[in-house]
C-alpha cells in the first residue's frame, strides 16, 4: 500500500472513530455530572456537554450508596457467568472445531448448519418458551439458568470461527508430530493447540462480550440472584420518582465497559495473524 | 538400522480405484531406495502407507520381519521428512530438532537431549539458528531442520517425500550431495520419494519405478538405464529421454525413419512376424559422423536439423520426423504418462560440444545398432533387454553399496 493511500485511509477512518467515541465520550461526561447540572445546561461547558464541576458521587452511589444492593451483586454475578459462559463455550468449541475440521465422520455438515441455524432464532423468540420452562424445572433466576442460554449463543460462533483457525493449520503438522512419536492428544496438546492460540483467544473474547451485553435474557431470566449488571441497569431509581437515575446508570455502564476495554487491551497482542508462517515453505 | 518389506501392497480408495496395486519391494538394511514416478503414480502414497498415515488395503508391511499393518505411526520408529517441511512454527529450531526426545517425557534427560540435538544440528551446521523461529530461516535452512528432527531419534529407517521439489535449482543440488553424504554416514535405510530422475539417478542404491500405481521396474540406476524392461521406464530414466523411433520389420532389417539398419541373431528372431516395432535410441548414442571416432559397425545417415541448443559442455540437436500414426499415438500416449507435452515427434541428439551443426544444417549422423532398444508396441516390453547381463549389473551395484556402506562404517568407527 501507497503511503498516499494510507494517509487517505487515516483521514477516512477518523469520521468514523469520532461517529463510535463520541457517545462513550458521553457517558462518560453524564457519569460525572453531579445530579443538578443534568438538566441545566448552564453547569456544563462545550455546550451541554462536560460538567464544570466533575464529581464521583454517581460512583460512590453505585458502590457505596443507595444502588450499592442492586449494582454490586450483578456485577459479581455479570463476571461469573460470562467468565464460565466463555470458557465452556471455548472448550467445547476447540474440540467440535478440530473433529470437524480434522475427521471424516458422517454429519459434519449437518453439525456445522444446525450450529448456524441456531444462532438464526431471534433472542426474543426464545426468552417466553425459556421462561415457562426453567421456571417449572427450577433454573429460574440460578448462575447455570443464565449460562445455558448464553452456551447457545455463542457456541455456534465459536464453532464457526474456531473451524475456520483450525483449517488453516497444515495437516502435516499433525503428521508430523504423529511420525514424530506423538500420541492424538500430545499431537493436539503440543502443536495444533499453541498454533491455534490466536483463534481460541479471538473466540474467547467474542464469546465473553456476547454474554457480558446481553440484556435479554438476563432481564427475563433472573429476579436478584443471578441478575447481571446490563439488567440490574434498568431496576435503578432516582431519588425521588421524577428524577431519572440517569447518572448512576452512565456510572454503572462506566463501569462495565472497563472490563471489555482491560480484555482487548490485554488479548489483542495475542491475536496476530500469521504466527503459522514458516511452518510450511511460503 | 533394519529392512522394510512390502508385500503385494494394494491401497484401493473409497471409489475402489487403486492407487497402489499389487507393489512388492524388499528394502534392504542400509539401502538407500528411491520410488520415482510421474505425479499420481502412487509414490507418496506407498510411503504414507509405510510411515502409517494411510491405512494398507490389501498386503503386508514387515518391518525387521515383524507384520506393523495395523501399528500406528509412532509405533513404527521411522523419521520422516515432509514435502513442506511441517516445521513446528511456535518452537526454535532447537526445540523442533528435540520434539520426538521430548515425547518420551522423562526417558531422554536434558543434558542428553542438549547433546544429541547439538550433535545432529552441528552434521546439518545448524549451530548458529538454534534459537530462531522456522520463520526466520531460509527454504535451504528449514529443510535441514526437518532432517535434524528425523536424525535426531535413531529412528529404524528415514523416509523422504519429496524433499527437495520446495527448492531452486543450485540448493537442490547442494542438498542432494548433502543427503547421499548423510545416508552413507549414518547407513540407515532409506525411502526416499521423488518425480525427478536426476535425484532418483544419483541418489538410489536401488530405484523402483512406478506407473499408476504398479511397479514397472526395481533395480540399480545402472540397470534401469542401460536394461530397461519396457517402454516406461526406458522413457522415464535419462534426460534428456530416450528417443522413439517407429521401425518397419521387413526381413532382417529395421526401416527407421532416416536410415535403415540390418538385424541379426536374436534380436532378428524375436522381431521377426512383426510389421511394426519401436526403436530407443538414447541422444547420446547419437554421434555427429563428421567428428570421426565412431565404433565398427555404425550405421551413418543424414537428417536436417530444426534446432540446436548449446549449453557449453555439450549440444542438443532437434531432428523432427513424421511417425506412422498407428505408433503415433503409443509415443503420445507414453509422453502424457511420463508428464511430457510434447507437440512434435521429434528426435534428440546429444552432440559434442564442438560439433559446429547448426540450424538447418544436414548434419551427418551415425549410431551403433547394438546400443538400440527395441520395444514391441503391442505389449511395450524391451525386446533387447538382456537378462544376464542385467543381473551382474545388479550384482555389481549391490556389491559397490555393501563396499560404500562399509568403507562409511569405517570411516565412522575412526571419527568417534
Amino acid at each position: 500500500m501507497s503511503s498516499r493511500v494510507k494517509t487517505w485511509l487515516g483521514i477516512a477512518a477518523i469520521p468514523i472513530m469520532v461517529w463510535t467515541l463520541i457517545p462513550i465520550l458521553w457517558i462518560v461526561a453524564t457519569s460525572l455530572k453531579p445530579i443538578p447540572a443534568l438538566a441545566d445546561s448552564t453547569q456544563n461547558v462545550f455546550g451541554n456537554f462536560w460538567p464544570k464541576h466533575p464529581t464521583w458521587d454517581n460512583y460512590s452511589l453505585i458502590f457505596t450508596g443507595g444502588a450499592r444492593d442492586l449494582f454490586v451483586p450483578a456485577l459479581w454475578h455479570s463476571i461469573i457467568v460470562s467468565l464460565v459462559a466463555t470458557l465452556i463455550s471455548v472448550i467445547l468449541a476447540t474440540f467440535c472445531a478440530y473433529a470437524i475440521s480434522r475427521l471424516n465422520f458422517p454429519g459434519k455438515g449437518v453439525i456445522l448448519t444446525t450450529a448456524l441455524a441456531v444462532s438464526f432464532f431471534p433472542v426474543i423468540a426464545m426468552v417466553t418458551p425459556l421462561f415457562n420452562l426453567w421456571r417449572q424445572i427450577g433454573l429460574f433466576d440460578t448462575i447455570p439458568g443464565l449460562i445455558i442460554p448464553y452456551l447457545a449463543l455463542t457456541l455456534p460462533l465459536s464453532i464457526w470461527t474456531l473451524t475456520a483457525f483450525f483449517q488453516q493449520i497444515p495437516w502435516e503438522m499433525e503428521q508430523a508430530a504423529q511420525v514424530d512419536g506423538a500420541t492424538s492428544w500430545q499431537a493436539f496438546r503440543k502443536v495444533i493447540a499453541p498454533l491455534a492460540a490466536p483463534g481460541v483467544f479471538t473466540t474467547a473474547i467474542i464469546a465473553f462480550f456476547t454474554a457480558w451485553n446481553d440484556f435479554v435474557f438476563s432481564l427475563n431470566l433472573t429476579s436478584e440472584n443471578a441478575r447481571t449488571v446490563p439488567a440490574a441497569l434498568t431496576f435503578f431509581t432516582g431519588a425521588s420518582q421524577f428524577t431519572q437515575p440517569t447518572g448512576a446508570i452512565c456510572a454503572a455502564a462506566v463501569v462495565v465497559t472497563i472490563p471489555v476495554i482491560i480484555l482487548v487491551l490485554l488479548f489483542q497482542r495475542r491475536i496476530v495473524s500469521g504466527l503459522t508462517s514458516g511452518a510450511v515453505k511460503g | 538400522m533394519s529392512s522394510i518389506e512390502l508385500k503385494n501392497i494394494v491401497k484401493r480408495y473409497g471409489d475402489g480405484f487403486p492407487a497402489v496395486n499389487d507393489v512388492s519391494l524388499d528394502v534392504a538394511d542400509g539401502e538407500f531406495m528411491i520410488l520415482v514416478g510421474p505425479s499420481g503414480c502412487g509414490k507418496s502414497t506407498l510411503l504414507r502407507m509405510v510411515v502409517g498415515l494411510e491405512d494398507i488395503t490389501d498386503g503386508d508391511l514387515l518391518i525387521d520381519g515383524r507384520r506393523v499393518n495395523e501399528k500406528a505411526p509412532r509405533d513404527r520408529n521411522l523419521a520422516m521428512v515432509f514435502q513442506n517441511y511441517a516445521l513446528y512454527p511456535h518452537l526454535t529450531v532447537f526445540e523442533n530438532i528435540a520434539f520426538p526426545l521430548r515425547l518420551n517425557k522423562g526417558k531422554h534427560p536434558e543434558a542428553e537431549v542438549r547433546e544429541k540435538v547439538n550433535r545432529a544440528a552441528g552434521m546439518l551446521e545448524l549451530q548458529e539458528h538454534l534459537q530462531r523461529k522456522p520463520a526466520n530461516l531460509s527454504g535451504g535452512q528449514r529443510q535441514r531442520v526437518a532432517m535434524g528432527r528425523a536424525i535426531v531419534r535413531d529412528a529404524d529407517a528415514f523416509l523422504f517425500d519429496e524433499p527437495l521439489s520446495n527448492l531452486d535449482a543450485k540448493l537442490r543440488g547442494q542438498m542432494r550431495t548433502e543427503i547421499a553424504r548423510m545416508q552413507r554416514r549414518l547407513g540407515i535405510t532409506t525411502i526416499y520419494v521423488t518425480h525427478d530422475q536426476t535425484e532418483a539417478m544419483t541418489l538410489g542404491d536401488r530405484v523402483a519405478v512406478l506407473k499408476k500405481g504398479v511397479l514397472q521396474q526395481c533395480a540399480s540406476p545402472r540397470e534401469l538405464y542401460e536394461q530397461p524392461v519396457n517402454l516406461f521406464v526406458a522413457g522415464f530414466i535419462g534426460s534428456p529421454p530416450m528417443n522413439f523411433l517407429p521401425a518397419k520389420v521387413e526381413g532382417s532389417t529395421l526401416k527407421l525413419p532416416f536410415v535403415d539398419v540390418p538385424v541379426t541373431g536374436d534380436l532378428a528372431e524375436k522381431v521377426a512376424g512383426k510389421d511394426l516395432v519401436i526403436v530407443g535410441l538414447r541422444p547420446e548414442h547419437l554421434k555427429d559422423a563428421s567428428l570421426g571416432g565412431l565404433p565398427a559397425g555404425a550405421v551413418r545417415f543424414t537428417a536436417t536439423v530444426d534446432q540446436t541448443e548449446w549449453l557449453g559442455n555439450e549440444q542438443y540437436a532437434y531432428i523432427p520426423f513424421e511417425a506412422d500414426s498407428a505408433v503415433s499415438a503409443k509415443l503420445a500416449e507414453l509422453d502424457r504418462e511420463t508428464d511430457g507435452e510434447r507437440m512434435r515427434t521429434q528426435m534428440v541428439v546429444n552432440l559434442d560440444a564442438r560439433s559446429r551443426v547448426l540450424e538447418g544444417d544436414e548434419a551427418q549422423l551415425a549410431f551403433d545398432p547394438a546400443q538400440m532398444h527395441v520395444f514391441d508396441p503391442s505389449t511395450n516390453e524391451c525386446l533387447t533387454r538382456d537378462d544376464e547381463k542385467a543381473a551382474a549389473i545388479a550384482a555389481d551395484s549391490e556389491q559397490q553399496r555393501q563396499a560404500a556402506l562399509r568403507r562409511a562404517r569405517e570411516r565412522e568407527a575412526v571419527a568417534s
